[in-house]
């Protein structure tokens, strides 16, 4: 059925409309000067009172980005970046020591009261009733405002377990010896183009280390929040899960509406050694632009596990639904013999976002097992893709893997891709993969409606149905909110 | 990229030196010149396509052609009695061509068997005497900008024109041979332009064998299927073992049509199997098969791009491979459903069964969608043979060998069924048969 012009118009209404997040936080913020040259990443390193091996560590990265060309391979199209435009730091102007969370400016708590995060342990833990009716999880959260961590909570808790949670700026002078050793060696400085940048200017992000035979005792979760016009944001996040253990991570993601576009260039590296399991999940919700494609952000984001030990576990689980242009592979290499990887994604376009996402399962060790499950939804005058590798090693015998990746169409302005490579180089490797495209049923919809919802809530119905799988390996607190979004993207562009 | 300052490779200057000394002697006139000239520039601004090419990301031609072998010439008289025992397919009652070395050799070919509505130029001839129907060549290669398509069309000296009349049926297929009969190196760029008319059915073989040299073949057919026209194609590739080989069918197919491929890869040491199909006209139906069995270090590639310009068409595409020693399997297959092209049914599948531990097979099926009301889908699988199927024929007491070949068979015989014509459905299943006893 091709799409009425009722239908064109709710698409195009949307975006600005339902974008909630997309408030100003009126601060007053210390700013590295514009541009990018060396003196701005040691002016960050100074900043961040690094020892002289990081900074190091990062001019060698910046020499090295300079002889890198931008990837263009991905189905994404956009202006060509002016690196030179951007703030690459920027923090909220603080008093010089921060004792208690008291002493965090009123806005920023202000910020994350609005977006929902809780960063008061005391309300937490007493189980304080918000306005609305509903009680704070009980989730340790690092929060990240542009270019700083301003609050990491249940820290005293965690270390009693053990588990080491703070942000990575912090965990580059209280624990060298961890980060030294396992900084970079997932992603290596020189991986591409967007990693390479993030390791010369690298701001914020969280440091995880769970102790051998640890279960952490409450999810870790990172909130990022980009407020500063023309800043970058470069995350960093470094997750260790050192023998038996097991950690479940979170992360979320909100900016403002601005109509100049911003820059995210994150890295993540997951190190699972001997039977541990690394869950990280994350909900992406960066500001997507306006209906005309003008402003949003530019995700663009190298993710990737390590299971380096034998029968280790890492999984990846995402909702992606903001960003302008979202480049971002999360990726698993399985060097351990019996390790499995896993790689759950929901990824909504809407508007003119463009959307080039999927996964890497690079299996090295013997009897290495992975699963890949990916539901792609393009609205509007989107374009989403899903791009992925699946490779087994010559000495990868026994490697299994099952790709399925669906793609839902809703309006016919938008395009839905696939492109998966898979590489079998060993005979005892078996792969599968299936993907399909295909619009929501005018059947099933009618049997909704019929039973007296109205179009909007059929859709986000049957959408909900689709995305199951995937929501089902999102913790708790995480599915309720992404159930949300799904609606809240979708609405109005009922095909 | 266009900073990047391109070094040129052996092969690459060796075709450009080619050109420029061909260029003259080269057949046909202004037009001709003037699409030759166009296509070589395309390939001198791209150079031969390497792995950077997303399109030849797993066919490095730049490393796979070492170097740029003479142009084949005409062959001579104890070239064309020694060829005259090479007759694949003689089984078959066909009309039969043949192309030595590249050019069409009239003593080998039957031209007076022509049917009724069935007209068969050689090429070489068409060109040089100005033939009207010479228009036609080049008409869908214009659209298309695969450097090795161009290479074609720049080289081009020979190959066959032929005309399906508006509502002909030709009975006996046409077999067109693609022999290499000389014993030192050279490379052929034959053209064959089948121009199918309204309501017509033809059924059109080729079949490529040769030499043990390692000579190049870079071939290409274009296809044009007006509407309501029912198309049988046939490619078998059973090159010589050093043989470097490039095909492409550009096929563009109006409304109400039937089109049925079948590709069938066993010999070369480098295949490029290219197929461009576009579907340019409502509820046509199109079936793209193909198998290929390999083993030491053959290389073969199938490459695959089904373009449904308008709605209401239907296509399903199937690949089979058979990898054993070192040999590697590539397919890369993509569905492009166009804006606007509602109701387009698509489907596509990649199987490849791995022999040995270091056989290699690398699929890519590609879906770019920009319709919603649409069904498209794609699998892939890559693995071993199964062991419980194994187990139960081997229960009944066949032995290993044979219930491999038996399985081998089935496997092959999923793709290959998709063949309309009786005769060399058998022949082919009875190549399979030869390949697998010669792997034991």
């Amino acid at each position: 059925m091709p799409a009425v012009q009722e239908t064109v118009d709710q698409v195009r209404r949307i975006d600005v409309d339902q974008y909630k997040y997309g408030f100003e936080t009126k601060i007053e913020s210390e700013k590295a000067p514009k541009g990018l040259s060396e003196d701005i990443v040691r002016f960050i390193s100074s900043k961040k009172d690094e020892p002289a091996w990081m900074l190091e560590w990062r001019l060698e990265a910046y020499r090295r980005w300079l002889t890198m060309r931008e990837p263009t391979w991905a189905r994404v199209d956009y202006p060509k970046i002016d690196y030179q435009d951007y703030y690459y730091y920027s923090a909220p102007k603080r008093k010089p020591t921060l004792k208690s969370l008291d002493e965090v400016d009123p806005e920023i708590l202000e910020t994350y009261k609005k977006l929902g995060i809780p960063l008061r342990e005391q309300e937490i833990l007493a189980g304080v009733v918000r306005e609305d009716g509903s009680t704070p999880s009980r989730v340790a959260v690092d929060a990240v405002f542009d270019s700083v961590s301003v609050a990491t909570t249940f820290k005293e808790e965690l270390k009693k377990a053990g588990v080491i949670f703070m942000p990575i700026s912090e965990a580059i002078r209280e624990h060298p010896d961890l980060v030294k050793k396992y900084l970079g060696s997932v992603v290596p400085v020189t991986d591409n183009f967007f990693a390479t940048l993030n390791s010369a200017v690298f701001s914020d992000g969280s440091f995880v280390y769970v102790p051998p035979g640890v279960r952490c005792p409450m999810e870790l979760s990172t909130y990022f929040r980009i407020n500063e016009r023309n800043t970058g944001q470069f995350e960093r996040t470094l997750i260790i899960a050192d023998k038996g253990s097991y950690v479940s991570y979170l992360e979320g993601c909100t900016a403002p509406m601005r109509d100049e576009n911003q820059l995210h260039a994150a890295v993540v590296e997951l190190i699972a050694h001997d039977d541990a399991e690394i869950k990280y999940s994350t909900v992406q919700n960066w500001y997507p632009g306006d209906a005309e494609g003008k402003g949003g952000i530019y995700n663009f984001v190298t993710k990737r596990g390590d299971c380096r030990g034998a029968r280790s576990k890492i999984s990846w689980t995402q909702v992606e639904t903001g960003s302008a242009i979202t480049w971002k592979y999360p990726s698993c290499i399985l060097r351990g013999d019996n390790s499995r990887g896993e790689f759950y994604s929901i990824a909504i376009s809407n508007g003119r976002q463009q959307v080039d996402s999927g996964t890497k399962m690079i299996h090295l060790g013997k009897n290495t097992t992975s699963r890949i499950i990916s539901k792609g939804i393009a609205a509007g005058r989107s374009q989403n893709t899903y791009r992925g590798l699946v490779t087994a090693h010559r000495k990868a015998s026994g490697a299994r893997n099952f790709t399925n990746c669906d793609s839902l169409l809703v309006g016919d302005k938008c395009g839905a891709h696939t492109v998966p490579y898979l590489e079998a180089k060993n005979s005892s490797a078996v792969f599968e993969h299936e993907a399909t495209t295909s619009k929501i049923s005018e059947e099933m919809l009618f049997y909704c409606r019929q039973r007296g919802l109205s179009a909007e809530e059929a859709t986000a119905l049957v959408v909900n149905g689709f995305v199951r799988d995937v929501l089902q390996q999102l913790p708790m607190e995480f599915a309720v909110e992404a159930q949300k979004l799904i609606s809240i993207s979708l609405e109005g562009s009922v095909g | 990229m266009a900073e990047l300052t391109v070094v040129k490779t052996e092969a690459e200057k060796g075709l450009a030196d080619a050109f420029a000394a061909a260029k003259p002697k080269l057949p046909g006139g202004g037009p001709v010149a003037a699409m030759r000239e166009a296509a070589f520039r395309q390939f001198q601004a791209c150079g031969l396509p390497n792995r950077r090419v997303e399109e030849y990301k797993y066919t490095d031609l730049r490393a796979l052609m070492r170097d740029a072998k003479p142009l084949a010439a005409p062959p001579s008289k104890a070239a064309i009695e020694a060829a005259r025992d090479r007759k694949p397919f003689d089984e078959l009652d066909a009309i039969t061509l043949t192309l030595l070395n590249g050019s069409f050799v009239p003593e080998l070919s039957d031209l007076s068997a022509t049917a009724a509505g069935l007209t068969i130029v050689p090429l070489s001839g068409a060109l040089a005497e100005g033939n009207a129907l010479v228009a036609k060549v080049g008409r869908l290669a214009a659209g298309n900008d695969d450097v090795m398509v161009a290479l074609n069309t720049a080289f081009l000296n020979d190959g066959l024109i032929v005309e399906v009349a508006d509502g002909a049926a030709i009975d006996r297929p046409i077999l067109v041979r693609h022999v290499f009969g000389d014993a030192s190196a050279a490379a052929t760029f034959a053209r064959l332009v089948l121009t199918v008319g309204k309501g017509a059915r033809v059924h059109l073989i080729e079949t490529f064998c040769g030499s043990d040299a390692d000579y190049q073949v870079n071939a290409a057919l274009e296809l044009a299927i007006a509407d309501g026209a029912h198309v049988d194609h046939v490619k078998v590739i059973e090159d010589g073992g050093m043989s470097l080989h490039v095909s492409s069918l550009l096929a563009d197919i109006g409304a109400h049509a039937r089109f049925n491929d079948f590709t069938f890869i066993t010999g070369g040491a480098a295949v490029r199997n290219q197929l461009f199909v576009r579907f340019g006209g409502e509820e046509t139906v199109a079936r793209i098969h193909g198998a290929s069995m390999l083993k030491a270090r053959q290389h073969a590639d199938t490459t695959l791009v089904a373009d449904h310009a308008v709605g209401h068409c239907q296509s399903r595409e199937l690949f089979k491979s058979v990898l054993d020693g070192e040999s590697r399997g590539v397919f890369q297959g993509k569905i492009i459903v166009q804006p606007n092209a509602q109701k387009t049914d698509g489907k596509m599948a990649a199987h490849a069964l791995l022999l040995s531990e270091a056989a290699e097979a690398d699929a890519k099926p590609e879906l770019e969608i920009f319709a919603d009301d649409v069904v498209c889908g794609h699998g892939a699988t890559a693995g071993a043979l199964d062991e419980d199927l194994l187990f139960y024929l081997r229960a009944r007491g066949i032995p290993p060998k044979e219930a491999e070949a038996l399985l081998i068979q089935a496997f092959i015989g999923e793709a290959v069924e998709g063949i309309e014509h009786a005769g060399l459905r058998e022949l082919l299943m009875e190549s399979a048969a030869r390949w697998l006893a010669a792997r034991s």
